[in-house]
């Protein structure tokens, strides 16, 4: 009886699991099907037009904007406040509140982050929708991740550096510059590249904060259209499954090179340790 | 007098020190200030129609009837269909993403979950549009046309896409607290004549629920925050469902539905609704810390 | 602990390399495709939004200019022009009295029909304005009943506050509340279109230029939905397409292109796009 059991629970975790693969890799291959035809150089760098036909290149342009302004500010915000956090603070209410402050802010739906980003960065601060409005909203979502990041990359510089360098008359500022944080480069590194690629799976937050303006951003105060925005509004507007599938094969190569470049750094730096 | 030029170098390091310190703690504090502006500006954008304008908080949320051109804000079929989709998908999603979490750490031969758990992590990242994208070009045409319904667009669809989409987390979470079982729990039940099965349902299963529940409710969080891809496969009816075959509208897509068009009060009535999505989000985080807290017992 | 920390180092330098590239490939990019002049903002409906965006492709071929069309529906662009965030609104319905309170003058651009569209499929080709009305508002809710197959009807219609679901409406004769509550709700023309041809069962409404093969239009009282019955003023279904703007923050540019519309080569253009011209 017990062994019938067995087997039978044995099968429901073998059929899971099939089951999961089996749905993800229809997913991706459904994509990469119906997308791979529309796939070459025109496609990628060619100018879209609004009438029909064309390239994503406007697309492409208005992400790397929002990628490297929302990094340019959260990535250096991010690092002193997990350094405040792991170097300087000592355990209490503040430390509580701002361990509390940043781990809600994980859980905050992204478009509640787009209602927030219209309402103050669009309204409020009279950026318009734009791409700096988009952007600002994005540098909130991303931040705990850096922090976290950044945190536990700080608990992995051994405890000997610190005293080491101390020792020989450093202040703590120069301990940490020159010592702890140079020590703790890849952990780092992998949480910014984590975080590209929740700016670039991002849509919800950009399209209530940057608009749909198909169109090479001027500057950082035009509205434009992320990649993944320029997805759902393919899918939405004209139904065009095949564009949709075509953007979608260029996000997710993006997001696996990423991944993979963030775990093959992490796994450098546990090996070295 | 004057100090000597020790002391002024020992005097400016001390400053620069001490500059640093608060300059660390500001940026700490920026996570701080923007949950608070967050909050802030939701909610006073949110509560002006009921503080400012007399309208009734109660027949918001348990009003039936959405039609902002008529001033008829209640969003009570919202939150039905949002409370709906989330447990539907999770009734789905929890037990196969589990399964597969066990699979890939109790069973599995190690060349295969060593290839399948991260593939299983990198997919976490994709885009969630897209899996509306799949939804709208798969799962809406199929039930329109294998099950008979005259419309895909449906409560249905908009729990298999969120099931679809919670898999990932739901296993690479899981995985990690299966993995955290001390080996001596497995070898004590097996030296007990438990079998490996028996072990994995018995032992350890219980031993890592903490961080499954943990997995549960992220998954929960992102099932009832997912906007983009649930647009597309919802059908945005206005109505309490009472099939699954009913198209829906989770509170989420009502806000991106209607937020380009919106202005005055119906724009405040959509920062009402982000108010509602925010208490459910609110109560989850709480469950989830007190559940982490219980882990770390 | 040395060859990963160089290994970062390089993997920085690299990434800022390639994103700095890709950027100023991209600023420069956006200076040779566009000019340097005069950045026009339009903001509204989704359906004047598609003829805009022809209409200034061609314009600033000839002028130096940028404009920048946001397409979020005709109630935002009216506000949107009112407190000055657009030069231009575009609305594809008539301005409701608060709003022409408020100062904006109107210019009509172009006339647009609303087509009712059915899967193409369907056997019912032809229906009254009445029949559009108990369809919409739920009194019919099956094709057999109109002379069609026994099949369900699926409602399809635009969000509330869509200057296009406000000008059918009005036509029509029902109000939002009275709209029948499991209707599909469709944000943008295209959506309601792409819905409808992949349903059978589906109903909806959309412009002119919208129209093709994947959907079949129906005729109002026995007339097709064609620009010179719109003319003639013998299919009903019609409404304006406007401009609109406060006469103090129309800047010369923007009035150039108003003229431009409304000039001869423009109205070819409108023409051209399947939308029916001032003459």
């Amino acid at each position: 009886m017990n062994k019938i059991k067995d087997h039978l629970l044995r099968g429901i975790l073998w059929f899971s699991s099939l089951l999961t693969i089996v749905i993800l890799v229809t997913i991706i291959g459904y994509i990469f099907v119906k997308g791979y035809k529309l796939i070459n150089f025109d496609f990628i760098f060619g100018d879209y037009s609004p009438t029909g036909g064309g390239g994503i290149w406007p697309m492409v342009v208005t992400t790397i904007y929002t990628i490297v302004i929302s990094l340019l500010i959260a990535t250096p915000i991010g690092i002193f406040a997990a350094v405040y956090l792991q170097e300087y603070a000592k355990q209490g209410r503040l430390v509580r509140i701002i361990r509390f402050a940043t781990e809600s802010l994980t859980g905050i739906p992204s478009i509640i982050y787009g209602l927030f980003g219209a309402v103050f960065f669009v309204a409020t601060l009279n950026f318009g929708m734009s791409i700096i409005a988009a952007s600002l909203t994005l540098t909130i979502i991303i931040l705990p991740v850096v922090i976290r990041t950044t945190e536990e990359a700080l608990k992995t510089v051994p405890q000997s550096y610190r005293e080491g360098s101390l020792a020989l008359g450093t202040t703590k500022l120069q301990t940490l510059l020159k010592v702890i944080l140079p020590s703790a480069v890849p952990g780092i590194l992998s949480g910014i590249i984590l975080s590209m690629g929740r700016i670039i799976g991002e849509s919800a937050a950009i399209f209530l904060t940057a608009g749909t303006v198909a169109a090479l951003p001027e500057g950082i105060f035009s509205s434009a259209r992320t990649l993944t925005v320029h997805s759902y509004l393919v899918t939405q507007e004209s139904g065009d499954i095949e564009l949709a599938s075509a953007i979608g094969i260029v996000l997710i190569v993006i997001i696996l090179v990423l991944n993979l470049t963030a775990t093959y750094i992490s796994k450098k730096l546990n090996k070295a340790d | 007098m004057s100090d000597s030029p020790i002391e002024k170098s020992n005097k400016r390091k001390y400053f620069l020190e001490k500059l640093s310190g608060r300059f660390f703690l500001f940026c700490a504090l920026i996570s701080v200030i923007s949950l608070a502006l967050i909050i802030g500006f939701v909610f006073f954008k949110g509560l002006t129609p009921f503080v400012a304008d007399g309208y009734s908080f109660v027949d918001f949320i348990f009003g039936n009837d959405w039609v902002p051109s008529e001033d008829k804000f209640g969003v009570f079929p919202m939150i039905v269909a949002s409370l709906y989709a989330t447990i539907g998908s999770l009734i789905i999603g929890v037990p196969i993403g589990l399964f597969t979490a066990v699979f890939l750490a109790e069973i599995a031969p190690k060349p295969i979950a060593k290839i399948l758990s991260p593939s299983v992590q990198l997919l976490a990242g994709i885009p969630s549009v897209l899996f509306g994208v799949f939804g709208l070009a798969v799962i809406v045409p199929f039930l329109q046309n294998n099950l008979g319904l005259p419309k895909g667009q449906s409560l249905i669809a908009v729990i298999i896409v969120l099931a679809i989409m919670m898999l990932p987390t739901i296993v690479t979470v899981s995985e990690t607290a299966i993995r955290a079982v001390p080996k001596s729990y497995r070898e004590g039940s097996l030296a007990l004549g438990v079998s490996e099965i028996g072990t994995i349902f018995k032992v350890v299963i219980p031993a890592a629920k903490s961080g499954i529940m943990a997995a549960i409710v992220l998954s929960m969080g992102r099932a009832i925050g997912e906007t983009m891809a649930v647009i597309l496969v919802a059908g945005n009816s206005l109505i309490i469902p009472t099939s699954l075959t009913d198209s829906v509208r989770p509170l989420t897509t009502n806000i991106a539905l209607e937020m380009g068009y919106a202005a005055g009060t119906h724009q405040e009535m959509l920062f009402a609704t982000g108010i509602v999505l925010f208490s459910f989000i609110l109560i989850l985080n709480f469950v989830l810390a007190k559940i982490s807290a219980k882990g770390g017992q | 602990m040395n060859k990963i920390k160089k290994f970062s180092i390089y993997l920085i330098a690299l990434a800022i390399t390639v994103l700095l590239s890709a950027c100023s490939g991209g600023a420069n990019n956006s200076n040779s495709s566009s000019n340097d002049g005069y950045t026009l903002s339009i903001s509204g409906s989704t359906s004047v939004g598609p003829l805009a965006e022809k209409l200034a492709e061609q314009y600033e071929q000839k002028e130096e200019i940028n404009i920048e069309i946001n397409q979020i529906g005709s109630s935002a662009g009216i506000t949107n022009s009112i407190n000055g965030v657009s030069e231009i609104g575009m609305s594809s319905r008539d301005l409701k009295e608060e709003e022409v309170a408020s100062g904006l003058t109107e210019t009509i651009i172009a006339y647009d029909g609303i087509v009712v569209v059915t899967h193409p499929s369907n056997k019912v080709d032809d229906l009254t304005i009445d029949e559009v009305k108990q369809i919409f508002t739920g009194k019919v809710t099956n094709w057999q009943e109109l002379g069609g197959d026994d099949l369900e009807i699926v409602v399809v219609s635009r969000e509330d506050g869509s200057g296009s679901r406000d000008a059918f409406q009005e036509i029509v004769g029902y109000s939002s509340g009275e709209l029948i509550k499991n209707s599909i709700i469709a944000s943008g023309n295209g959506n309601i279109k792409n819905t409808v041809a992949t349903n059978k069962h589906a109903v909806g409404f959309i412009s002119f230029e919208y129209v093709d093969d994947s959907v079949q239009p129906i005729k109002i009282n026995g007339v097709e939905a064609t620009p010179e019955n719109v003319l003639n003023q013998t299919y009903g279904l019609s409404r304006p397409f406007l401009f609109v703007y406060k006469d103090e923050n129309l800047s010369e540019e923007g009035q150039g292109f108003i003229d431009f519309i409304l000039s001869s080569d423009g109205q070819q253009i409108v023409a051209e796009a399947g939308i029916i011209p001032l003459k």
